[in-house]
């Protein structure tokens, strides 16, 4: 009994982590830009459809998969951040939900059209398959793994934000757009970087989603709640606020799933809607 | 609209129009009259009704949509509130009107009238979320309800009838004469005439002081307190009013279709509505209603193609219009007529 809780809640916080490194990129778009991006999810699945190509198409090692899902969605995102999602920054919010929206189709026909409508399979290395045994526990190899790349990514990701001169016009343009210019700190390149950086972290974590969330053309609208719940319910603008609402969300949804499967999808919505009514600005409110 | 009474019982509207007067040129209260366009537009179904004999299925969707679009351009367009789970209310009419005809209780109007009160129920109770917090927090409270509805409705498959869809109803002749026939003869006049009389109480109640109101909470909710509006409570009754009559459209459209299914509830609904919504133009009534049917009739021609596709476009045509054509159709129209006839400002409301 207890050992089934604390796997339960193993299998939650690796899904929690997964949700958080896909989400990072859009707590911080929305914190700086103020943007609802919607279209977030399609970001991760181009990292996924990217890994499944190499790994399936050319062969390429898993591993080395990854890097290269980040610098595509990454581009993606960078490219679509300078024609288009610059214009709307202004715009309502309204507008920026349709935009988004409309990119969200866009993605999920495109998706359809290139790849088929079925889940793309993915096949792991054999080092990744299985179960360790950790203190007479078995867990699950790959999710140990996602955990630690998470912890990983998320330690340069602050080390990055909090320690370069990067991370401090991050942080200048974040809170004052106005004053951040003003001391000549070119924030449409910072806005533009940054977003890439999130939409790279996205499809990172769309790769490594694969095997936890597979990967079929709807994937950005089945998972857009998730990001943006983790987003709405962390808070927006801050790593440390999305990284407990996504391990929340992620144990709860697990367990969930897991001890009253008959009512599904349920417990993650009503938590949702509890939290958000507890917390209508999010668990860590950014100082304006 | 009792403070435009005074204490003698008249309407004290001439001291009222006295300031407007001056600078009519600047700023115009709604003009409750019916205007010939408007008018010519009613014409247009009752037309098609003759032209189009063989599409009166099609015709009556478009209209119970329409109704659809309206309850959210109420909410949306004029109360500025960004719904994602406005089919909750749709599906909740929907299953309600389903349900009590399989039941039993097919008579239609009593459905309408008791799918409308429990959709304003919900609505009521959603609208004390809403107005908590700011645009993202609607919007994820909207859109939570409105999956959660869904997934009720997909695990309460002995009730709903789940995957499969409600089906089963029987809907009983309207006024007891009118049999529901398969040609969509009484659905037509049913849905039109529906549709009409909640389109004229609607015109009514946005030409009102109310609806002026709710204008001044969109366009900017934190000086409205300061003359003397309650703007929580009028965005709960905006939103309430919005959620029943979503709760009509989607009885009217279980009545006429005989069936229910579990995508009258589902976030696709949601979209498609906002999609039409702008696409016709948002906070005028007429664009819900133009938007609806231009959409449906694209929607109906192109559907030979794969469905794929078609999302495709629709994306696109979401990017296009956000870019490039704010206002959607009506509001391209009203931007051409200005610009061929640039003193028609003044006798536009």
């Amino acid at each position: 009994m207890i050992g089934n809780m604390i796997g339960v809640l193993f299998d939650g916080i690796a899904y929690g982590s997964l949700l958080f490194l896909i989400s990072v990129g859009l707590s911080v778009t929305m914190g700086m830009m103020n943007f609802i991006n919607l279209a977030h999810g399609a970001f991760a699945m181009v990292g996924g459809y990217v890994c499944v190509t190499l790994l399936s198409k050319m062969g390429l090692p898993f591993l080395a998969t990854l890097p290269l899902a980040f610098i595509a969605a990454a581009l993606v995102g960078l490219v679509l951040e300078r024609t288009l999602y610059r214009r709307l920054y202004k715009a309502s919010h309204l507008d920026q939900v349709l935009f988004s929206i409309g990119l969200t189709f866009m993605a999920v026909a495109g998706a359809t059209w290139l790849f088929g409508p079925t889940q793309q399979p993915v096949n792991l290395p054999d080092w990744l398959r299985g179960q360790v045994h950790v203190l007479g526990l078995d867990l699950g190899t790959y999710r140990l793994f996602l955990i630690g790349v998470v912890v990983l990514v998320t330690t340069a990701l602050v080390l990055l934000i909090e320690r370069t001169r990067f991370g401090a016009q991050i942080r200048a343009s974040v809170d004052n757009q106005a004053a951040a210019a003003g001391l000549g700190i070119n924030v449409s390149r910072v806005f533009s970087l940054t977003f890439a950086l999130g939409s790279g972290l996205a499809g990172l974590g769309g790769g490594l989603g694969i095997d936890v969330l597979g990967l079929d053309p709807s994937f950005p609208v089945k998972y857009m709640v998730y990001f943006l719940l983790v987003v709405a319910v962390g808070g927006a603008g801050s790593i440390k606020g999305p990284l407990i609402a996504a391990l929340i969300l992620g144990v709860f949804d697990v367990a969930g799933k897991y001890y009253v499967p008959e009512v599904g999808a349920f417990v993650i919505y009503t938590l949702m809607v509890v939290l958000l009514i507890l917390f209508p600005f999010g668990l860590v409110r950014r100082k304006v | 609209m009792s403070a435009r009474i005074d204490s003698a019982g008249k309407p004290a509207a001439q001291p009222d129009q006295l300031p407007t007067a001056a600078m009519s040129k600047a700023i115009r209260l709604p003009n409750d009259r019916w205007k010939l366009l408007e008018i010519a537009f009613w014409l247009l179904p009752v037309a098609s009704w003759f032209l189009f004999p063989n599409h009166l299925v099609l015709i009556s969707q478009i209209m119970i949509v329409g109704l659809f679009a309206l309850s959210l351009d109420l909410v949306l367009g004029y109360a500025g509130i960004v719904s994602l789970g406005h089919a909750a209310f749709f599906g909740l009419g929907a299953y309600t009107a389903g349900l009590l005809s399989v039941h039993g209780w097919g008579e239609p109007l009593s459905g309408l009238l008791l799918a409308a009160l429990v959709a304003g129920v919900a609505g009521l109770v959603v609208s004390f979320l809403v107005v908590r917090g700011q645009d993202l927090a609607r919007l994820m409270v909207t859109l939570g309800i409105g999956l959660m509805l869904f997934e009720a409705a997909n695990k309460a498959a002995f009730i709903t009838g789940g995957v499969d869809g409600l089906s089963g109803m029987a809907t009983a002749p309207l006024f007891g004469a009118f049999e529901f026939d398969l040609y969509g003869k009484t659905a037509f006049w049913y849905s039109l005439g529906v549709l009409f009389l909640l389109f004229v109480l609607l015109r009514r109640v946005v030409n009102s002081p109310f609806g002026l109101s709710l204008r001044g909470i969109r366009e900017g909710g934190r000086r409205m307190p300061a003359i003397g509006a309650n703007v929580d409570r009028r965005l709960k009754v905006a939103f309430t009013a919005g959620a029943a009559l979503a709760g009509v459209a989607g009885a009217m459209l279980a009545q006429t279709t005989q069936f229910v299914g579990l995508d009258s509830l589902g976030f696709p609904r949601s979209a498609e509505l906002l999609i039409m919504l702008v696409l016709g133009g948002t906070g005028r009534l007429y664009g819900a209603l133009v938007g609806a049917a231009v959409f449906m009739v694209a929607q109906d021609t192109i559907s030979g193609l794969d469905p794929a596709y078609w999302q495709f476009y629709i994306g696109l045509l979401l990017v296009l219009i956000v870019l490039f054509a704010r206002g959607g159709i009506l509001g391209g129209l009203e931007k051409l007529v200005h610009a061929v006839k640039p003193d028609a400002r003044k006798e536009e409301a």
